[in-house]
């Protein structure tokens, strides 16, 4: 996906990519997520994505010249899988909760009744659960973001098509 | 026989972060660069989702969804700043706008 020259083609790639994130999800027993990533991100970021490739007409003709500078890609390159190393090496812990093997826990359907800690469920009634009562706030400030950047979208865009000065 | 492990997820939410890294950094396409982003995201929700299952607790899946959350709204603003910025400048490519005048 990084290295394709058409962006549509690009597009694409990271669709195929995401729906693979969401087999993942499934893999992970998140079967609610795994539908959310494929409608939110499958569904809506990628036609938003390919419509403003479109609407911008950014083909293959007019990114006629190279991706990048070689230098830059080198470097990219380099930093980049610095990157990965140092998370490979840093980020993976030795052991999960004492046990030398890193296996999966058994799961439980059960949803814990206080709010202290949430249980791992496959079930989306926990995480409903878990949505209204512990982050009931941060739902509420998600929602009115939404909202903030609902209207700033329209904003940026109405200013564009009157011809003002931005 | 090969049973996957959480090591196995963690290592392949780091490469989607590594990914996503390198596009940030090699495109030259503010739109390609936009993606990149959202691949490391993806990354990152990935290794929530694999430490909320092994760590047995729905906090990281419910992290994982104010992510998308704030992923989806970044997205459309990014996407209408990118288009007020092409009305402009008539190009697409971080080159052309380093500058904050013309």
């Amino acid at each position: 996906m990084v290295f394709s020259k058409n962006p549509v083609t690009a597009a694409m790639f990271m669709i195929i990519s995401l729906v693979g994130v969401a087999a993942l999800f499934v893999l992970l027993d998140s079967f609610f997520l795994a539908v959310l990533q494929v409608l939110v991100y499958a569904g809506a970021v990628m036609v938003l994505f390919l419509f403003i490739i479109m609407l911008l007409d950014v083909g293959p003709d007019v990114a006629k010249q190279k991706i990048t500078h070689w230098r830059f890609g080198i470097l990219g390159v380099l930093l980049s899988s610095l990157l990965v190393v140092v998370l490979i090496s840093l980020g993976l812990p030795s052991d999960f909760s004492g046990a030398n093997n890193p296996s999966w826990p058994v799961l439980s359907d059960a949803i814990s009744s206080g709010s202290e800690s949430l249980l791992f469920s496959t079930k989306v009634s926990a995480f409903g659960y878990g949505l209204m009562t512990k982050y009931m706030l941060p739902i509420q400030i998600a929602g009115f973001m939404l909202l903030i950047s609902m209207v700033g979208v329209i904003i940026l865009s109405k200013k564009v098509a009157r011809g003002e000065d931005v | 026989m090969l049973t996957v492990t959480p090591h196995h997820f963690l290592i392949l939410a780091f490469l989607l972060v590594g990914i996503g890294f390198l596009g940030l950094l090699v495109r030259r396409n503010v739109l390609l660069m936009l993606m990149s982003l959202e691949l490391m995201l993806n990354g990152i929700n990935v290794a929530l989702l694999t430490f909320s299952k092994v760590g047995n607790n729905l906090d990281g899946g419910i992290f994982v969804f104010f992510i998308m959350t704030v992923a989806a709204a970044e997205v459309a603003v990014g996407l209408a700043l990118l288009v007020a910025l092409y009305k402009k400048r008539n190009s697409v490519l971080s080159d052309d706008m380093a500058y904050l005048k013309n």
